[in-house]
C-alpha cells in the first residue's frame, strides 16, 4: 500500500490534488486566483510540451503558436461568428491537430538545432499570420472573447476558473501519466535514447514523433482556448516567440521527463516575477540570476534533482552496511 | 527452404565498395557466422540485413517476404533482431523496461487505451513486465531486475540487449560482436547462451573475432575480405581454406601444415589489438 502511494502514479497525483484542494485556503484574494489560474495553463500546456521534449527528446520552439492558435480559434469562431463555445473549442483544437500532423511529417525528420530552428519558423509564420490577418483578428490590437458557457451556465470568475483549470489539469498530468508508463510511451523514450535501437524492436520512430507532437499541441491549442475565454482577450503576445521560450524554459527549469517537474517549472516561473516585484527595477536581472542558479545547482531541473537527492540519502545506509560486509 | 536468402547485395559509400555482390542464404536453425578482418564489411552486413542501411543494388528475402529497402521497423516486424557492437542500450531507463520495450511489437495498442490506461492494458503491462523479469533470469542478469541500465557494467549491459532482442520474439537473431570487451568467463558463458537460443528455434547469425567461440558453435561460417565473399561453408571447412589463411596471415602461411590452428590464434589476437 505505501508503496504503491510512493509510486508516481498514485502517490504524486494524490499530492497534486491535495495541494489543488487546499491551495485556496492561502489564496486571500482575487490577484492570487488569477496568478493561480495562469499557472494551470501554463502547467497544462508544459504537461503536454514535456511529452515532446523531456521524454521523446524533440525540440520545439514553436509551441506559443499552437496556443496562440487554440486560443485565436475559439476567440473567432464564438465571438465572430457565435458559435457556442465549446463546439468553437472543438473545432479549434481538431484543426490545429490536422495542422501539427501536416507540418509535424517533414519537420520532424529533423534533429536537434534544425528541428530548434523548423518549430521556430513554424511558431513565426502563426504569429505573422494572427497579426496580420486583422480582418479576423483584430491584428496587433487584439480581439475581445465571449466568457464560456456550457449550455446555459457561463463560467465566470476567478474562483469557479480557478476549480474547472485545476480539475483540467489533474486530468492532462493523468493523461500523460498513462502514456508515459504505457508501450507507446516506453517507444518515446526509447527513442529518445537511441533511435536505431529502438527501430530495430519495431518501433516505427518517425510515427511515435509525429504522434507525440500532435498530442502537445492539443494541450497548447486546449489550454489557449481556455486562456482566451478567461481573460476575456487574447493579443498576438500569446503566439508570440518570447512565450515559446517561455514554456521551453519552464519545461527545463522543473526538469526533462518529469511530468511533475513540468507542473512545479509553470508554478515556479509563473509566480516568480509577480514575488520579484519588490526588486522593482531589477526585477528581471534577479529572475535570471535565480534561473542560471537553479540550472547549476540543480541540473536536471527542480523535481528530478531533489528527487534524486532524496533517494541518494535513503540509500546511504544500505551502502554503508555493504561496506562492513 | 532458406530462411534468410541474399542476393547480389552491395554497399557503397561514395567510391567505397563496402559490401560488394553478395549472395548467401541462411538455413533455419542454424548458427551462421560471419568472420574477416577489421574493415571486411561485416557490420555494414549487418547493418544491410536489418534495413539500418538501404543497399545500393541487391535483395534481401526473409521467407517469403522480400524486405529490400524497407525500415528497420519493418525487418523487426517479420521477426529479424539484433544486438549492435556500440550498444543501443535506452540508457534513461531500467535494464526491465529496456526488455519491455523490446516486448513493443506484442504489446503495441491504441493511443486512446495507452492515455486512458484501460483495465485490459493494465493488465498486458503487468504480464509484459513478468515475461521482461524471466528474459532478464534466463540471460544471467537476475541480479540487475531493479537496476537502471547506467548503472551497469558493460558485460550485463551486451546480454541486455541480447534480451531485448529476445523480447521481440525473433526468428533470426543478429548478434555483432557479442564477445568484444567481456572478459574470458565471459566469453565463455556465450557459447551455453548461444545454444540455448537455437534450442528455442531462433537462428543466429553471428559476427564476432574470437575464434574459439565461432569455431565453437557455428554450423556455417562466410569469410568476407574488402566486402566480397572469399569463402564460405561448414566451420571446418572454412577454417583450413587456404584462400582464408592467406587473407588472415599473408600468402607463405598458406604452405605451413598447421595452419587451421594458426589462424585461429592470429585471429584471436588480431581481434585483441582491434581492441
Amino acid at each position: 500500500m505505501l508503496s504503491r502511494l510512493a509510486a508516481p502514479r498514485t502517490g504524486g497525483m494524490l499530492a497534486l490534488a491535495v495541494v489543488i484542494a487546499l491551495l485556496p485556503l492561502v489564496l486571500s484574494n482575487k490577484y492570487f486566483y488569477d496568478i493561480a489560474v495562469l499557472v494551470g495553463l501554463n502547467a497544462i500546456v508544459c504537461v503536454g510540451l514535456n511529452l515532446l521534449i523531456g521524454y521523446a527528446g524533440q525540440i520545439s520552439l514553436g509551441h506559443a503558436g499552437f496556443f496562440g492558435a487554440g486560443a485565436y480559434g475559439s476567440a473567432i469562431l464564438a465571438s465572430r461568428y457565435g458559435w457556442p463555445p465549446l463546439a468553437a473549442m472543438l473545432a479549434t483544437t481538431l484543426a490545429v491537430a490536422a495542422l501539427a500532423f501536416l507540418v509535424g511529417r517533414p519537420i520532424l525528420r529533423l534533429k536537434g538545432h534544425y528541428l530548434a530552428m523548423a518549430t521556430l519558423g513554424l511558431g513565426i509564420i502563426i504569429f505573422m499570420v494572427i497579426t496580420t490577418e486583422d480582418r479576423f483578428t483584430g491584428g496587433p490590437d487584439g480581439i475581445s472573447v465571449v466568457p464560456l458557457s456550457i449550455g446555459g451556465f457561463v463560467l465566470q470568475g476567478e474562483r469557479l476558473w480557478y476549480w474547472v483549470v485545476g480539475a483540467l489539469l489533474l486530468l492532462a498530468v493523468w493523461l500523460a501519466l498513462n502514456l508515459i508508463e504505457s508501450p507507446a510511451g516506453r517507444a518515446l523514450r526509447a527513442l529518445h535514447s537511441s533511435e536505431v535501437g529502438a527501430e530495430v524492436v519495431g518501433i516505427n520512430a518517425a510515427e511515435h514523433k509525429l504522434m507525440v507532437f500532435v498530442i502537445s499541441a492539443v494541450f497548447a491549442s486546449i489550454a489557449g482556448s481556455l486562456a482566451a475565454h478567461y481573460s476575456g482577450f487574447v493579443t498576438p503576445g500569446k503566439a508570440a516567440f518570447l512565450h515559446s521560450i517561455e514554456l521551453v524554459t519552464m519545461v527545463v527549469f522543473g526538469g526533462m521527463a518529469s511530468t511533475f517537474g513540468a507542473v512545479v517549472g509553470a508554478a515556479v516561473l509563473t509566480t516568480l516575477p509577480q514575488l520579484l516585484t519588490v526588486f522593482e527595477d531589477y526585477e528581471m536581472m534577479v529572475f535570471g540570476a535565480v534561473m542560471m542558479g537553479t540550472m547549476i545547482f540543480l541540473p536536471r531541473g527542480v523535481v528530478p534533482s531533489v528527487a534524486r537527492l532524496f533517494r541518494a540519502r535513503r540509500r546511504e545506509p544500505a551502502d554503508h552496511a555493504e561496506t562492513r560486509r | 527452404m532458406n530462411l534468410l536468402r541474399v542476393e547480389g547485395l552491395s554497399k557503397k559509400f561514395g567510391g567505397v565498395n563496402a559490401v560488394e555482390d553478395l549472395s548467401f542464404d541462411i538455413r533455419p536453425g542454424s548458427v551462421y557466422s560471419i568472420i574477416g578482418p577489421n574493415g571486411a564489411g561485416k557490420t555494414t552486413l549487418l547493418n544491410l540485413l536489418t534495413g539500418v542501411y538501404q543497399p545500393s543494388a541487391g535483395s534481401i528475402a526473409l521467407g517469403d517476404h522480400d524486405l529490400t529497402g524497407r525500415a528497420p521497423y519493418e525487418y523487426a516486424r517479420q521477426g529479424i533482431a539484433r544486438t549492435f557492437q556500440n550498444l543501443q542500450v535506452f540508457f534513461n531507463m531500467s535494464a526491465l523496461e529496456n526488455v519491455m520495450v523490446g516486448r513493443y511489437m506484442q504489446e503495441r495498442c491504441g493511443l486512446a487505451s495507452a492515455l486512458l490506461r484501460t483495465p485490459r492494458l493494465a493488465r498486458a503491462e503487468r504480464a509484459c513486465r513478468e515475461e521482461a523479469a524471466e528474459l532478464l533470469c534466463y540471460v544471467g542478469l537476475q541480479d540487475y531486475l531493479s537496476a537502471g541500465a547506467d548503472a551497469m557494467p558493460y558485460g550485463a549491459l551486451k546480454r541486455l540487449e541480447i534480451a531485448r532482442a529476445l523480447a521481440t520474439k525473433p526468428r533470426l537473431m543478429l548478434l555483432d560482436e557479442p564477445a568484444a570487451g567481456l572478459n574470458p568467463t565471459e566469453a565463455l558463458e556465450l557459447d551455453g547462451l548461444i545454444g540455448r537460443l537455437t534450442g528455442r528455434g531462433v537462428t543466429v547469425v553471428l559476427v564476432e573475432h574470437n575464434m574459439r567461440l565461432v569455431m565453437g558453435v557455428s554450423d556455417h561460417i562466410l569469410v568476407l575480405d574488402y566486402g566480397r565473399k572469399l569463402a564460405e561453408g561448414p566451420a571446418l571447412a572454412v577454417r583450413n581454406n587456404p584462400k582464408v589463411i592467406e587473407a588472415y596471415l599473408g600468402s607463405s602461411a598458406a604452405q605451413d601444415a598447421s595452419i587451421g590452428e594458426a589462424i585461429a590464434g592470429a585471429v584471436t589476437m588480431a581481434a585483441e589489438m582491434h581492441r
